[in-house]
């Protein structure tokens, strides 16, 4: 789960290495979806170091099928290289990914671009995921469901019967 | 695990991941051609979810082998008589109800398989499935939603899909066989009890069948065989096309 800030981050204490991958993979931005990092996403579930300072990133996939998941890989890699880190990227599936792991700040970050940001899964969510959503751009609460798969595997689409706008809504999972 | 019960678990996983696969590609047929965009978009969507699952099931089973056959490996260098799929999702398109019939008759076991799997003795196929089975119960909301609005719909989408269903049918009866090998496992706590998957799966089928006003077909002769590798001719062409760039260039890269 994230901190009390709702923010991903180093343990309290951790190595200058390990903070520094972290410093760095907050600069990689979900290919997708690139107003968020994929720190925000809570994709980054772990980083550790041995005794040597080499570096172990372990990363999760959104969806079984997120075509980005090849690119996320790369640009981690990319990103631990630009800033001199010795680092090892692996991507582990258990446990498997869910909305509840994206960071406050990246909440805020997905509605200021105008994409719904994801309930958390409690039971609204579970019961009636699809309702109750207000349109990002007018505030009313006369929105409708379009199409249960959107633009990407994590979105489904809206649309607003007040302002008649389309929208994205990032899916409960 | 001892050598029997690993070869039992290959197949089983190696079963899962052909299915899975087969469908993927069966789906991606439709990119382009669905009849309205939001389904286009739908179908591909499913079909991205179920190739990444093939992908991870593949992987295991060919550790599972240790013969060094990775996912590409299992997925282009064999040929009709070594895929292990399911006869119903190798199937062909037709019609778009004829398509949501398969995609709900495949959904429906599947995310009563993998909601069972998640406690599977086996780590790696439980955090497959762990995965997989939050995915699949959006595609068993969709595909039962569709099957739902065209069976309960106008007299020509209820008799296609009616029509889709018997042509179907039969090849539900090898979803839920019962086989030996796989008897161990289930002893195992690995997999789960296929009479237990037959009933879940039957009553969740026949509350989706009555509220689209569908009559269950009767279970009569099983097409079966998919689990030897004796398919119907469809898979051929399937497989054709998948595999043409590896076996006319292999081991290309880009």
């Amino acid at each position: 789960m994230p901190d009390a800030a709702g923010c991903w981050g180093p343990e309290p204490g951790a190595d200058a290495v390990v903070r520094a991958a972290w410093d760095a993979l907050a600069g990689v931005m979900d290919p997708e979806i690139p107003v968020l990092s994929i720190v925000d996403l809570g994709i980054v579930r772990a980083v550790s170091a041995d005794a040597d300072g080499r570096l172990s990133v372990a990363l999760t996939p959104t969806y079984s099928g997120c075509p980005a998941t090849n690119v996320i890989v790369l640009e981690a890699e990319t990103a631990l290289a630009r800033a001199r880190l010795d680092a090892r990227v692996s991507v582990v599936i258990a446990p498997p990914w869910t909305t509840d792991w994206i960071s406050d700040a990246g909440r805020e970050k997905l509605a200021e671009v105008g994409i719904v940001p994801p309930p958390h899964s409690g039971k609204r969510a579970l019961t009636a995921p699809d309702e109750g959503i207000a349109c990002p751009r007018c505030g009313s609460q006369d929105t409708r469901q379009i199409s249960r798969f959107g633009s990407t595997a994590c979105k489904a689409l809206h649309a607003c019967n007040a302002c008649l706008e389309p929208f994205d809504v990032f899916k409960c999972h | 695990m001892g050598t029997d019960l690993k070869e039992a678990l290959f197949a089983f996983t190696l079963r899962l991941g052909d299915t899975s696969l087969v469908l993927g590609h069966r789906l991606s047929e439709w990119c382009g051609h669905a009849p309205e965009l939001e389904e286009d978009i739908a179908l591909t969507n499913v079909a991205l979810d179920l190739v990444g699952h093939a992908r991870m099931l593949l992987t295991h089973a060919g550790e599972l082998e240790g013969k060094g056959r990775d996912e590409d490996r299992l997925a282009y260098r064999r040929d009709v008589f070594d895929y292990r799929n399911h006869l119903l999702v190798e199937q062909p398109n037709r019609d778009f109800g004829h398509t949501i019939v398969r995609q709900f008759l495949h959904d429906a076991w599947a995310v009563e398989l993998y909601g069972r799997l998640c406690t599977s003795r086996d780590e790696t196929l439980a955090g497959i499935a762990a995965k997989a089975v939050k995915e699949v119960r959006y595609h068993v909301r969709h595909s039962g939603d569709w099957l739902v609005r065209l069976g309960d719909g106008t007299d020509v989408s209820h008799a296609r899909v009616a029509d889709a269903l018997g042509r179907l049918w039969p090849y539900t009866g090898e979803m839920v066989e019962r086989d030996g090998a796989e008897q161990a496992l289930v002893a195992a706590g690995i997999v789960p009890d296929p009479a237990d998957l037959k009933a879940a799966w039957t009553a969740r089928v026949e509350a989706v069948l009555e509220e689209a006003t569908l009559d269950r077909p009767a279970d009569g002769w099983m097409q079966k065989g998919g689990r030897r590798g004796e398919h119907s001719e469809h898979l051929g062409y399937l497989l054709a096309e998948m595999q043409f760039l590896p076996r006319a260039y292999p081991d290309a890269t880009w």
